[in-house]
């Protein structure tokens, strides 16, 4: 008995390193073309949202694939990192050593995204299935609605907030506006590199796979597999729900930070439902509850369109097609079997030819 | 007065969203699948009845029966080919996943035939415009063929469903389609059937929407696709009567919100009031609440 836990913990570990040794690998070979100016600027402009991406696809897939719920509005816990921490770094200015700002912007922007990931994970709690799937939609719609017409600037009397326009913020002389409504925010720090954003993606990875193999994370399984039996064997539905969807939206906020903090621009239109849409296809592409393929999957479906960039007008079209073909090759329990009886065909082979 | 006429623009749009929601509500009863690629298939439906009227000269009643069939024939062939061999799948994801696929190849297809340009659409109701109180309160014949033709579609509906053989076989379906399939009913043929009326709904759907909003681009119909889907949760997914009061409600909320609030946040208010409704009633107005047994 002891043995097989043993065996059992010894291969998550195992499956644990390689997802984490892949990261680094990734990174050193980028680093190594980098330095030997081996890489495109196209690709080095990819480098950070390479790991946005990364990032919200293995925060959804704590929601998705490990606690069982479909959310349809991943991108708004971005957003919402995003303009509080941009908001952050633009009110700061200067007054702080960059590497402090940005720590401290990160925190800001996970903490801001996780109090909304509550705020919504309360109500979603009520709710099954689809159901949930159209209130984290409405959320994702609602923010990025909001984030269009607020505006808010400052001067020597403090904060001062308006859904109007700029003029009726009635800020004084020296007053600087900092969220300009559709506009949204001007001059973020430019502090996100690739570096940093491997650093948070192997932060986010860490915490998701600590918590998918602990104690709790256990739990959240077991309400996603049967939420009777897992209420009556006195597991907490609620605390644990909440957990993950809370920390998911944290997650998901510090991609947004990222975001942020590549440019200097930022608006709400980069976080609508077709972005949550992207992120769940990462999710599901990359296999439901498998953290490393959602991370594989963002990386390919971010730099197939850039790839085949020189096909112009055919590019949405060739991606469209190649994702059905993938869902149907992945998931139709036709192709699945048909996979297996190759592989089974490959495995008689194999033993004949040993024989 | 502007009050009245606010509230009958937000019945005519929501009568709109309510045809869209009927499609949305019969696919996820029957085959308890969002069909992400129902608002595309909208845009498509407009697309060919505008190509026929401009291009050549269809009579416009003719031009709309073969717009409808267009999208019959483009919803069962979706169905057949992306939707049907992920039925089984272990995810019920997979096939909202693959119906986000043919939502994108519709829309960078139509892109690549019409052009990414916006066309305007030629309102083409016969309809005369109605004058009343004085002048005050007018009420275009677009308005009013929109709101006949929600209602005759319903009604149509609740008879095909309530009266018919396949309707029934319909029912069948959607409450138990394993017992469904050892009485003798053809589940596949039924779910095809289901595919086939949602679509042809949306070529309807897509010329009223059009002809009351004259603008046409490949993206036309995500967001009233979005929005009709907002109106069936509304409404308790999978009632027919819940996706017209659903639809018809959300139009509404949208006209009026757009008309004393802002246009700018209408959208949020219209979610927010979602949220509130779910909240309050977790299966939308007219769900069945469905008891869990152990």
């Amino acid at each position: 008995m002891k043995i097989n836990i043993l065996k059992t913990m010894n291969k998550t570990t195992k499956s644990n390193t390689i997802t984490y040794l892949l990261v680094a690998v990734v990174y050193l070979v980028v680093q190594l073309l980098v330095s030997t100016g081996n890489i495109s600027s196209l690709m080095k402009g990819l480098l950070v949202p390479l790991c946005v991406y990364a990032i919200a696809a293995i925060s959804l897939n704590l929601v998705v694939g490990i606690s069982g719920e479909l959310s349809l509005g991943h991108a708004g816990f971005m957003c919402v990192g995003a303009y509080s921490s941009a908001f952050f770094s633009v009110y700061v200015g200067e007054g702080m050593p960059e590497l402090l700002r940005f720590i401290l912007a990160i925190l800001v922007g996970a903490g801001v995204a996780a109090v909304f990931g509550i705020l919504i994970g309360i109500p979603v709690l009520k709710l099954r299935g689809d159901y949930l799937a159209i209130v984290t939609l409405a959320f994702g719609e609602i923010i990025k609605n909001l984030m269009n017409v607020m505006y808010i600037g400052r001067d020597s009397k403090g904060l001062h907030f308006s859904v109007k326009d700029t003029t009726s913020l009635n800020l004084e002389a020296d007053g600087q506006v900092i969220v300009k409504g559709a506009l949204g925010i001007t001059g973020t720090p430019k502090d996100s590199t690739f570096t940093i954003g491997i650093v948070l993606l192997l932060i986010a990875l860490f915490i998701i796979l600590n918590l998918v193999n602990s104690r709790s994370g256990r739990a959240i399984m077991a309400i996603r597999d049967n939420r009777i039996a897992a209420e009556s064997v006195g597991i907490n539905v609620t605390k644990y729900k909440l957990m993950a969807f809370s920390i998911s939206a944290a997650l998901a906020g510090v991609a947004g930070v990222l975001y942020a903090h590549n440019l200097s621009t930022l608006t709400v239109k980069k976080f609508d439902y077709n972005t949550s849409i992207l992120i769940l296809v990462f999710v599901v592409l990359g296999g439901i509850g498998n953290i490393r393929g959602s991370m594989i999957a963002a990386v390919i479906l971010t730099v197939l369109p850039e790839v085949l960039r020189g096909l112009s007008d055919y590019r949405m079209l060739i991606y469209a097609v190649v994702l059905i073909a993938m869902m149907l090759f992945n998931w139709a329990p036709a192709a699945i079997n048909w996979k297996a009886k190759i592989k089974a065909k490959f495995k008689n082979k194999n033993a004949k030819e040993a024989e | 007065m502007s009050f009245i006429s606010y509230l009958i623009n937000g019945i005519s749009l929501g009568s709109v969203y309510a045809i869209i929601a009927l499609g949305y509500t019969m696919v996820y009863g029957i085959a308890k699948m969002l069909n992400f690629a129902h608002g595309d298939v909208i845009m498509i439906g407009a697309y060919t009845v505008l190509t026929l009227l401009t291009g050549a000269g269809v009579n416009p009643w003719i031009a709309v029966l073969i717009g409808m069939a267009t999208c019959t024939v483009l919803g069962m062939l979706i169905e057949k080919v992306a939707y049907k061999p992920l039925r089984n799948a272990s995810s019920s994801l997979a096939v909202l996943i693959t119906a986000i696929g043919v939502s994108y190849l519709l829309q960078n297809t139509a892109l690549l035939v019409f052009g990414a340009d916006t066309k305007s659409f030629i309102n083409f109701i016969p309809v005369p415009s109605v004058s009343m109180a004085q002048r005050e309160l007018t009420i275009t014949g677009t308005t009013i063929v929109t709101i006949v033709a929600c209602l005759v579609i319903m009604c149509g509906l609740m008879l095909f469903v309530n009266k018919t053989k396949p309707g029934r076989a319909m029912k069948a379906v959607s409450e138990d389609r394993g017992a469904a399939q050892l009485m003798g009913v053809n589940v596949n043929a039924t779910i095809s059937l289901t595919f086939a009326i949602g679509s042809g709904l949306a070529a309807v759907a897509g010329v009223l929407l059009c002809s009351a909003y004259p603008s046409l681009t490949p993206y036309t119909g995500a967001m009233p696709g979005i929005k009709a889907f907002v109106a069936a949760v509304f409404g308790g997914i999978g009632s027919i009567p819940g996706a017209m009061i659903g639809g018809i409600l959300l139009g509404i909320i949208e006209t009026l919100g757009k008309a004393y609030i802002s246009s700018q946040v209408a959208d949020a208010i219209v979610f927010a009031v979602l949220i509130v409704v779910l909240l309050v009633k977790p299966t939308g107005l007219f769900g069945k609440n469905i008891q869990e047994k152990v």
